[in-house]
């Protein structure tokens, strides 16, 4: 489904050059919770972004249900990550002036279908947030905020779910219940990719791979845990 | 369920959620249309108001012209003629002292003139006068033969200015009246022959009063100069700006050849002149005056087309500078819509849309405060309320050229925050997490 071989990305800055990604391959399959573990600035962010089609790579390759979405022109990429990809962040990014309901529709404004209220019921309950569905987000808890931009992500029923410290702004209880709903996620067929430096993901994952300097750590079979915490 | 999925849903969601961006923004556009149509409705009443003035002036003008005619036409009635048709042959000097031609010309003349199509001259009125001894009375006299008034025959017939004295009847002045103590109904001998005192004149104060006035025909004969006359009186000349002695003095000579023209009734005239003076006078002053409007109309045009684009323009930077701070605001916004895949295009919808609706608002409003500020300007400027007046047509044609170009002051000045909204990475905006 998602496959990056040897990708390199590099930022030039004041006083040099920043190596964020060095030579990283991984596939993510159908089904699978990856859980990228590293400390703040090995790359992680970057790493998800290039995934998501949102950053183009300075070399490598990125294959999308089989696409290069950085060969594509704009119209096809916006359209190819808008019905394949879901996001989340730490920071939420709900849209401020629309509630729980209309953040969980928005992106319908991608696709430019009519928004499809059973859809928008159904992850409303899905993720319990049946009496906040007409709040807006500040009115909301940081837990309610992440379950909405979970259901947000989930509403064009993308076959990958990116997620960025997606509960880097939470409590260990909504914490769970996020990793839970993608840990379910996977379990139903979709696919994970899970950026975080919480050791608590590992717990969900699938399979967990460390990053350090922008490089993916290596181990015996599979890419596992560096464990660094 | 409304539809966020719906661009104009979502303007409308992020306008309520930031009111006092939205806010701020109508009143700069409010502002900048009010400028404007208030510029066009000061400009607009300043026109009006001066067609009120020139109105008024002219009809003031018009009345006071037209009291000035009938007070020339009076004066030309009292006075009886305003010219006098003489011989050529006739020595201007011996004329003033004796007060009547010494030379003769024939009296078919004065047909001739009559029908001669002369349009400035009403009537003309031929007369022999001579000073002779009163045999009868001796004392000596001016005696007058006249044959009455004889109309031009190319205007319409009118009133007789002065009347024909019937044969055997006489006219006396007011001295041979009075010296001689003659009453309407006498009769008196003159040179040998009766005559009936038909009319005794008040006092005129001058040659009239020693004048004796009977039917030209029997002057003729009694003064034995048939067919002759000495002089035609030219009645009611149409003393108008537009004719001048010298211009009247031509035509009739060249009607009678041998003749010339003599201006009497100077009083008449120096109205006439007075009146075509002021007349003049009148209309330079209201041209002045209409002039004196035009160049305040040119200042404050001037003025308006230098203080809108000021305005315009400081407007358009504020909006410019809302929608930066907008744009800059919503920039967590625009990076996730963007990841999920709505494109540049949509962004920039989201930001124009929400400037045309600022724009349509602003307009609206504008012109309305425009209308009103314009109308309290004209208040201040011209010193009374007046309306615009504007059909409704019109009306509404400047309100739509209100919001339109209001839009587009609006839309132009949130281009550029839009653009930069549209050209954010979105990577940059989700890699601050």
């Amino acid at each position: 489904m998602l496959v990056l071989r040897n990708i390199n990305k590099t930022f030039h800055v004041k006083n040099g050059m920043v190596k964020a990604l060095q030579d990283v391959s991984l596939s993510l399959s159908g089904g699978e919770f990856l859980v990228i573990r590293g400390p703040s600035g090995c790359g992680k962010t970057t790493l998800l972004l290039v995934a998501g089609c949102l950053l183009k790579p300075g070399g490598g390759q990125v294959l999308l249900n089989g696409m290069d979405p950085y060969n594509l022109d704009m119209d096809h990429v916006n359209r190819l990550r808008s019905e394949t990809i879901g996001f989340v962040f730490q920071q939420f990014h709900l849209i401020p002036y629309l509630s729980a309901r209309d953040n969980i529709s928005s992106p319908a404004l991608a696709s430019g279908n009519p928004v499809m209220p059973g859809r928008v019921d159904e992850l409303i309950r899905h993720f319990g947030l049946e009496e906040r569905a007409g709040h807006l987000p500040h009115q909301l808890s940081t837990g309610e905020r992440q379950r909405t931009a979970l259901a947000r992500a989930l509403y064009n029923d993308p076959g990958i779910i990116l997620a960025d410290e997606p509960t880097g702004n939470l409590d260990e209880e909504n914490a769970e219940i996020l990793y839970k709903y993608l840990r379910q996620f996977a379990a139903d067929g979709g696919s994970v990719l899970l950026v975080s430096h919480d050791r608590r993901a590992c717990d969900y994952g699938t399979r967990v791979i460390g990053m350090s300097q922008g490089r993916l750590q290596r181990s015996t079979g599979s890419y596992v845990g560096a464990g660094s915490g | 369920m409304r539809s966020p999925g719906s661009i104009w849903r979502m303007i409308i969601d992020e306008i309520r959620f930031r009111k006092m961006n939205f806010i701020l923004s109508v009143v700069s556009v409010f502002i900048a249309g009010s400028a404007l149509i208030g510029a066009i409705a000061v400009l607009r009443i300043h026109d009006r108001f001066t067609g009120f003035i020139m109105e008024e002036k002219g009809k003031k003008l018009e009345e006071r012209l037209a009291a000035l005619e009938d007070d020339t036409r009076k004066a030309m009635l009292e006075l009886g003629f305003n010219i006098v048709i003489l011989p050529d042959e006739q020595e201007l000097s011996d004329w003033y002292e004796k007060g009547y031609s010494s030379e003769y010309m024939p009296e078919g003349y004065v047909d001739r003139l009559a029908r001669s199509g002369i349009i400035i001259v009403r009537h003309f009125l031929p007369t022999l006068q001579q000073k002779i001894e009163w045999p009868e009375k001796k004392r000596k006299i001016i005696l007058a033969g006249t044959r009455g008034e004889v109309p031009n025959l190319s205007k319409s017939p009118r009133e007789p200015l002065v009347e024909p004295v019937p044969e055997g009847s006489i006219i006396l002045g007011y001295e041979l009246h009075r010296s001689l103590d003659l009453q309407e109904g006498n009769v008196l001998q003159l040179m040998g022959r009766p005559f009936e005192v038909s009319e005794c004149y008040t006092e005129r104060g001058s040659q009239d009063d020693i004048t004796a006035w009977i039917h030209l025909k029997e002057a003729q004969e009694l003064l034995g100069k048939p067919g002759l006359i000495n002089a035609i009186l030219a009645l009611e000349c149409v003393c108008d700006e537009d004719v001048s002695l010298a211009r009247l003095r031509e035509e009739i000579t060249g009607i009678l050849p041998g003749t010339k023209v003599i201006e009497k009734g100077s009083q008449a005239l120096a109205r006439a002149e007075t009146r075509r003076n002021l007349a003049v006078e009148a209309r330079a002053t209201l041209e002045a005056e209409k002039q004196n409007r035009e160049i305040l109309r040119n200042a404050r045009e001037d003025f308006a087309s230098f203080l809108i684009p000021l305005v315009l323009l400081a407007c358009g930077l504020w909006i410019a500078f809302l929608g930066l701070m907008n744009a800059r605001a919503r920039q967590e916004e625009i990076g996730i819509l963007r990841a999920f895949g709505v494109s540049g295009k949509q962004v920039l919808k989201l930001f124009l849309g929400k400037y045309l609706l600022t724009g349509i608002a602003g307009g609206f409003f504008g012109f309305f405060g425009g209308m009103s500020s314009g109308i309290l300007f004209g208040r201040i400027l011209e010193g009374q309320f007046l309306r615009i007046g504007l059909g409704p047509g019109q009306m509404v044609f400047l309100l739509l050229l209100a919001v339109a170009g209001a839009s587009l002051l609006a839309g132009l000045a949130g281009w550029i925050p839009a653009l930069l909204a549209t050209r954010q990475d979105p990577a940059d905006i989700l890699h601050a997490d």
